[in-house]
């Protein structure tokens, strides 16, 4: 990976393209807080004289993590986890973001919508998740239900701010060159408010993750937090329990960059 | 681009009046009440006024973006109703969408006419050679000085060579000099198209520079107070700035302002 820091801290697109150069320089702070927080770790254990079912040393994650994934014990679960992440994530920033237009173009929706919206986001996703696992069953469904909903909620408020703080002056020329309802969207509305509904999909996208673990925990056969479970119960195997986590923060750091790079495609230009 | 010797262009406002409601329960505001004015084929009107006294409200009504509740607008005999292709209009402020290139910001309305990509080409090479901005065409507004980009806002209004320009004090946010600049590159521009332009101004100065005719307008509700005919010939120079028609020129602008504060 050729990222530049500012990727993976998710500062704001910078103005220039990034050279291979610049991207070098760029990495070596990351590869050396990477290795002094893995020294840190060790060392919390070594001092610490922590068993392996407390807190494992890295190494010992690191070994878990490759043989897991080798010898095909972390694969199907996070197979699992990814579809439901991305069928979760897409229909949760779709309706997301038809709602927040329409929440942004009409007082009458925002009225009656938003305090609904407000009361939903307001009741953990961990209380509702039981609840939603018994309308929609165990399987697949369920899960993109949950991510969904709380990727919906921040990418809906993002459109909305987006949609309505666009320049009255830019909307008023468009009308004055009798642009069409549809010409007004695809040309100042969507183009205009796309830095602030990209925003949005970047909180949406780790909360996805969140979500389909969530979903999970409310009852599931597969996926990464299904084994989280079993590797702390029934397995009783705290290095695979810490290589799942390793996963887990892993696919969450991987769609962030993916819409960080989405982003930079977008509207690094700008 | 219409030829000058076709005379099209002829604009005439008659007892225009707009009311705009009041903010919380406040009185409602008369911006125009009884303006009425004609601006002949290919001339250059200049509207002056005190601040607020609907210059810009006259220009909105004129391009079409407001309806006023008594009164109309009709250029060459046909009433303007909504905006219209046949009036460009250039903003005090550019307006230039900020993601889209100059070359895409001055072809923007040639898209939503739905031009095809090859002749929104060919006139996109026309227009940047107009304003000068051949050199600009990939470079984004945030690249441009405030005179490049106010020259591309100018490029986007004449691009679907419409038979009025109206101006709405495009080259206030301008310093001085670029201002001078600007206001001769407009006559020589006017020169070239043909086309009739109303600009409204704050500056007597750039008023008498550019115009056939000032039209000198009252305090709100704004009405017309007077016209004053500038008679210093064509092409004009900033030398003729100093002329004695031209000072005798300012000096009734002023007096009809002043007389227009004096009564409010």
């Amino acid at each position: 990976m050729t990222a530049p820091a500012n990727l993976v801290l998710g500062g704001p697109p910078a103005g220039g393209r990034p050279t291979a150069g610049l991207a070098a320089s760029a990495l070596w702070p990351i590869v050396a807080a990477f290795a002094a927080f893995v020294i840190l770790w060790k060392l919390v254990v070594i001092v610490g004289g922590l068993p392996v079912f407390i807190l494992p040393p890295p190494e010992i994650v690191a070994a878990r993590f490759v043989a897991a994934w080798t010898d095909g014990t972390i694969a199907p679960h996070a197979w699992t986890t990814i579809v439901e992440v991305a069928l979760g994530f897409v229909a949760g920033a779709a309706s997301g973001l038809v709602a927040g237009y329409a929440l942004a173009r009409s007082r009458l929706v925002e009225r009656l919508l938003s305090p609904y919206l407000v009361a939903a986001q307001a009741v953990p996703i961990l209380a509702l998740a039981p609840l939603l696992a018994l309308w929609f069953g165990p399987g697949l469904l369920a899960k993109v239900v949950i991510c969904g909903l709380i990727v919906f909620f921040p990418v809906a408020i993002a459109t909305m701010v987006g949609i309505r703080s666009i320049d009255r002056g830019l909307l008023e020329l468009a009308r004055s060159y009798r642009a069409t309802r549809r010409q007004v969207l695809l040309t100042i509305e969507i183009p205009a408010a796309l830095p602030s509904i990209l925003g949005g999909l970047r909180v949406g996208v780790t909360l996805a993750v969140v979500g389909a673990i969530v979903g999970e925990w409310a009852g599931a056969d597969k996926g990464l937090g299904v084994l989280v479970n079993l590797a702390r119960g029934s397995l009783f195997d705290i290095p695979l329990l810490f290589a799942t986590l390793v996963t887990i923060a892993l696919l969450g750091i991987a769609c962030y960059l993916l819409v960080v790079l989405a982003e930079r495609r977008l509207v690094g230009l700008r | 681009m219409s030829a000058p010797g076709l005379a099209t262009g002829r604009l005439v406002a008659d007892d225009l009046l707009v009311t705009f409601p009041g903010a919380g329960g406040a009185a409602s505001t008369v911006a125009l009440d009884g303006l009425g004015l004609a601006v002949e084929a290919g001339e250059v009107v200049a509207l002056i006024g005190p601040n607020g006294c609907g210059k810009s409200t006259f220009l909105r009504v004129a391009a079409g973006l407001l309806r006023p509740e008594r009164g109309s607008v009709v250029l060459d005999g046909v009433p303007v109703v909504e905006p219209d292709g046949r009036i460009g209009l250039v903003f005090q402020e550019p307006r230039l969408l900020p993601w889209r290139s100059v070359a895409d910001n001055v072809t923007y309305p040639l898209e939503l006419a739905g031009w095809p990509r090859e002749r929104r080409r060919a006139r996109l090479a026309q227009l940047l050679e107009l304003v000068g901005l051949e050199a600009a065409s990939a470079l984004r507004p945030a690249q441009l000085s405030g005179g490049m980009r106010q020259r591309a806002a100018l490029a986007r209004a004449l691009a679907l060579s419409p038979q009025v320009l109206l101006l709405d004090e495009p080259f206030s946010a301008l310093d001085a000099l670029t201002r001078e600049r600007f206001n001769l590159e407009l006559l020589r521009l006017h020169e070239r198209t043909g086309t009739t332009v109303v600009i409204v101004t704050h500056s007597i100065p750039e008023a008498i520079l550019v115009a056939d005719r000032v039209i000198v307008m009252t305090p709100r509700p704004g009405r017309v107070a007077a016209e004053v005919r500038i008679e210093a010939p064509k092409p004009r120079t900033l030398e003729q700035l100093d002329q004695a028609i031209v000072s005798r020129a300012a000096a009734e602008i002023r007096a009809h302002l002043e007389l227009g504060e004096a009564v409010a």
